[in-house]
């Protein structure tokens, strides 16, 4: 099956020259992995994993001291790398093929402007449509969102917080994009809320058909959203497969972890916490960077970085635990 | 016996709207419960955004005076607290910890400085030497050191780091009640149940009473003993934790629990995903 995006060995450092002191703080390192057609990836990490750095470096959105230096992004629908391309493709092919729903809605929609004059500023020089036709797209757009077009002449202040995740939602796929990425959406909603905007995305994503990147650090929420789940870990993609898999059988240290401390009504058991704290990119650990915090490190881990190899045909994790008792596992068969 | 904190029907009104035409809104709607000093426990109070809860919490800290209604804290109306003497032993009993603690920090200071405070106005600790001591004791309670913290910026610790700072600076004065506003949703996954957890330890070796305020249904099912739930300012169910939220009875607790995103349709997906629905 074709892939909607792939990208291959990505490295996006934050580099900073200043007085001669070189300074790479290491935010995306060595990813790879690509998006199917019509698929929701999710990606969870903690904070200061390089999520967002990976979102803006595939959403050609980096703006110095983040730079992209090496590796490669493909979408489907660009004949060319997306960093081959210039200025004048990148502004076309922005909203129209490739949009974004963003986290914080109200730090998008701008606050002294009624919302039909975002959607005109944000969607309709893509569309070429006249001006009446695109308000009629608009308004279906808003309707499957279970908006009414009065809205449209309200200001963001007027609305509550899922009204606005959902004009944001409106606002990206008001032109059917190919590709959406979406970056932790409902973190700021409260529970009741969060479930109806995740519904509406993902039967917006259905109805339109696009692939999606969605970002959030929740793994609840991915589990009900995300068809296949990536977990970074500073700045790497340390495991990758189905959602269900991953939550049955997770396989990397921390992913396991992640999976058990999630604490859930009807469930008593006591949740324990990781010790210590995230690694700092600048900074980051030598070899494995999960080795400080992990209850399986041996000094191979402490020396070289484990690849992200794939384990079960469909998943990847990068551990040298795991490869060691998978190998073990294959010997045993094979006796 | 007194209970240690009485809340008895307070109600806080703001008022919307221009001079003519002035409408009044209840943020909090006739609000009671008790909680006992002899048996520490953790009452959680939960509701959506807008329900109260923050105004609520206000309220117990005496940041903010009742339209009607009182809060007893140890027998004592706590909006009565005048002199600069009865507010420090109010304060010194009484310890807030808030929602974000990059936000509750000053930015351009040194973390540690808050515990040397605390613990010069709230201990009594005047001597350097005492100070540190207080809040290197106040830290290791809540598996942090004075060596990691001493001198470094809020930037320098991780979030879950200076959550816990922020719940040792709490514990400097001993206090009998701590009032968590939405202590874990701005803390790391992998870093939230340290703290939870250590809600629990508090509870148990400290006997701290906790106040804990919060829209997480999963965490407060985890660590509280009784929940208050919230709509719109008033209480619409109360009761043992474990009791309200597996059989709710109220048809806003039924629809909160209803909307708590759960793993098990996860956990019964087949290999390679499938298709879902939320049924909405």
């Amino acid at each position: 099956m074709d892939a909607a995006l792939s990208v291959k060995n990505l490295r996006a450092y934050y580099v900073t020259d200043y007085y001669g002191v070189r300074r790479e703080v290491r935010a995306v390192d060595d990813i790879t992995l690509s998006v199917e057609k019509n698929e929701i990836y999710g990606i969870a990490g903690e904070s200061s994993c390089g999520k967002s750095t990976f979102i803006k470096t595939v959403g050609a959105a980096i703006r110095p001291p983040l730079r992209v230096l090496g590796g490669s992004i493909k979408y489907s629908f660009l004949e060319r790398d997306l960093y081959d391309l210039d200025e004048r493709t990148l502004a076309d092919i922005r909203w129209k093929q490739l949009s974004f729903i963003p986290q914080g809605s109200m730090n998008v929609l701008n606050p002294v402007r009624r919302i039909r004059e975002s959607f005109q500023d944000f969607a309709f020089p893509h569309m070429r449509l006249s001006r009446s036709e695109f308000f009629d797209v608009v308004k279906q757009r808003l309707e499957r969102l279970h908006l009414s077009p009065s809205i449209l002449t309200a200001f963001p202040h007027e609305l509550s917080g899922g009204m606005r995740q959902r004009v944001a939602i409106a606002l990206a796929t008001v032109c059917r994009p190919e590709f959406i990425i979406a970056d932790e959406p409902t973190t700021a909603l409260d529970v009741v809320v969060q479930k109806d905007v995740l519904a509406l995305t993902l039967e917006t994503q259905r109805e339109i058909g696009s692939s999606m990147i969605f970002v959030t650090h929740d793994l609840t929420v991915h589990a009900n959203i995300s068809k296949r789940l990536g977990i970074m870990y500073a700045g790497r993609l340390i495991e990758e497969g189905p959602t269900g898999d991953l939550f049955r059988d997770p396989m990397h240290p921390y992913t396991q972890h992640l999976v058990a401390s999630l604490p859930q009504i009807g469930d008593l058991t006591p949740k324990t916490a990781l010790n210590g704290a995230p690694p700092n990119l600048a900074q980051p650990p030598s070899g494995c960077r999960f080795h400080p915090r992990c209850p399986l490190a041996t000094d191979i881990c402490r020396q070289t970085n484990p690849e992200l190899i794939t384990v079960v045909p469909g998943r990847r994790v990068a551990c040298y635990a795991v490869a060691a008792s998978l190998e073990a596992r294959s010997l045993t068969n094979d006796k | 016996m007194t209970p240690l904190l009485s809340v008895e029907h307070v109600t806080r009104t703001y008022a919307r709207g221009r001079l003519l035409g002035r409408i009044e809104f209840a943020a909090v709607d006739d609000v009671s419960f008790s909680l006992e000093a002899a048996r520490p426990e953790i009452f959680a109070i939960i509701g959506e955004s807008g329900s109260g809860k923050t105004t609520l919490a206000r309220m117990i800290l005496h940041t903010e005076t009742p339209s009607g209604g009182v809060i007893r804290f140890l027998g004592t109306d706590v909006s009565k607290l005048r002199s600069r003497r009865q507010r420090l032993q109010f304060m010194q009993k009484v310890q807030p910890i808030f929602q974000n603690p990059a936000e509750a920090f000053n930015p351009l200071k040194r973390v540690d400085r808050y515990l040397y405070a605390s613990a010069y106005y709230f201990a009594g600790r005047r001597s350097r030497a005492g100070r540190e001591a207080a809040a290197d004791e106040a830290l290791k309670k809540v598996g942090l050191s004075l060596a990691e913290v001493k001198g470094r910026f809020p930037h320098e610790l991780s979030g879950g780091q200076l959550q816990r700072t922020a719940i040792a600076r709490a514990l400097i004065s001993s206090p009998a009640l701590i009032v968590a506003d939405e202590p874990v949703s701005m803390v790391d996954a992998s870093l939230r149940m340290s703290i939870v957890n250590l809600f629990k330890t508090l509870r148990d070796d400290l006997k701290v009473s906790i106040v804990y305020i919060t829209h997480d249904l999963a965490t407060a099912y985890y660590i509280s003993d009784r929940v208050l739930i919230l709509q719109k300012g008033q209480v619409v169910e109360t009761g043992p934790a474990r009791q309200v939220l597996s059989e709710p009875r109220h048809p806003y607790t039924v629809r909160l629990r209803e909307s708590i995103l759960s793993l098990d349709d996860v956990q019964r997906m087949p290999t390679g995903g499938s298709e879902r629905s939320f049924g909405v």
